[in-house]
């Protein structure tokens, strides 16, 4: 319990200071490593809560695909992002207001939180957890069965945010030399090769 | 010194604060604005899977995916359409954006 407990002070300490650098970095490239950091301690905290297929999902997605996504953008464009960081003060107080509203009402909220043994029982009986199946095992059981409409359209989606991804950003330059095979199998001798006859001490 | 609910959630209630601040700070940089996106989303995926674990019911570990996913295409999408912006007016500056018309 002890051990537990210093693990999720860790994870969740590291998490949410990787959070702020993310949010108050100068550097771009940072703020996607921190948020690197961000996930991989969140994944770490769902190994904790005991989700250890959400977490390897995790680390896949957004250390994987979605950070280094973005590490790719941060490197493609050529920004002035000192520029970018003007009037960063000015908004501070109105953001730190806002921020401390939120963080306040919601801590209010979930410090008040009280489960009733009564809807932990309803809870549970609608689960279909069954003990002594791993975590992976026991949601893809519920995934292929009850919810395989929904996992459809989530397949769905990720399809039509690569093709929109792919449409938005391919684009046809001028003045780019390419290889054209069916051009380079038509050509035929008579095309390319001219023969002259030439005599001898003249030139062509 | 046991670890409850009520930990996690006020991680997430941390987690999300912080993103939202992380929007207004940084208005003028999309970049870190998806980046805060990302926070709030992973903030709600959090809350999520400490219900489910709390209350032994698997399905908010479910939806917990579905958030993923639509997560991963919304950077997918934004990103794009940030690059096709930058290759159109060649910044990134938010306040710029409502000059698109048609």
């Amino acid at each position: 319990m002890m051990v537990q407990a210093i693990a999720f002070y860790v994870f969740a300490g590291v998490t949410i200071a990787s959070a702020a650098m993310v949010i108050g970095s100068r550097n771009p490239v940072h703020s996607v490593l921190f948020l690197i950091l961000a996930f991989f301690n969140s994944a770490g905290l769902f190994v904790l809560m005991g989700a250890e297929f959400l977490a390897m999902t995790l680390v896949i997605v957004y250390v994987g695909a979605v950070a280094v996504l973005f590490l790719f953008v941060v490197m493609m464009l050529d920004i002035n992002f000192v520029k970018l960081r003007q009037g960063f003060l000015q908004y501070l107080p109105i953001g730190g207001l806002i921020g401390l509203v939120l963080i306040v009402e919601l801590l209010m909220v979930v410090s008040g939180w009280v489960v009733s043994p009564a809807g932990l029982k309803t809870a549970a009986i609608n689960s279909q957890a069954i003990d002594g199946v791993s975590n992976t095992l026991a949601l893809g059981r519920l995934i292929y069965t009850e919810y395989v409409y929904l996992f459809q359209a989530s397949g769905l989606i990720l399809l039509i945010a690569m093709l929109g991804a792919i449409v938005l950003t391919l684009r046809q330059r001028e003045g780019v030399k390419r290889q054209r095979i069916t051009d380079q199998l038509d050509r035929k001798p008579e095309d390319s090769v001219e023969i002259i006859d030439v005599k001898t001490g003249s030139g062509v | 010194m046991e670890i409850t609910l009520g930990h996690y959630l006020g991680l997430g209630a941390v987690l999300f604060a912080l993103g939202l601040f992380g929007i207004f700070i940084n208005r003028k940089n999309v970049i870190i604005i998806l980046m805060s996106i990302e926070l709030m989303l992973l903030a709600v995926n959090i809350n999520f899977v400490a219900f489910s674990t709390h209350l032994q019911n698997l399905v908010g570990q479910v939806f917990a995916l579905f958030v993923l996913t639509v997560a991963a295409a919304e950077a997918a999408i934004g990103l794009a359409i940030l690059v096709v912006y930058y290759r159109n007016r060649g910044s990134i500056a938010v306040e710029d954006i409502n000059m698109m018309k048609g």
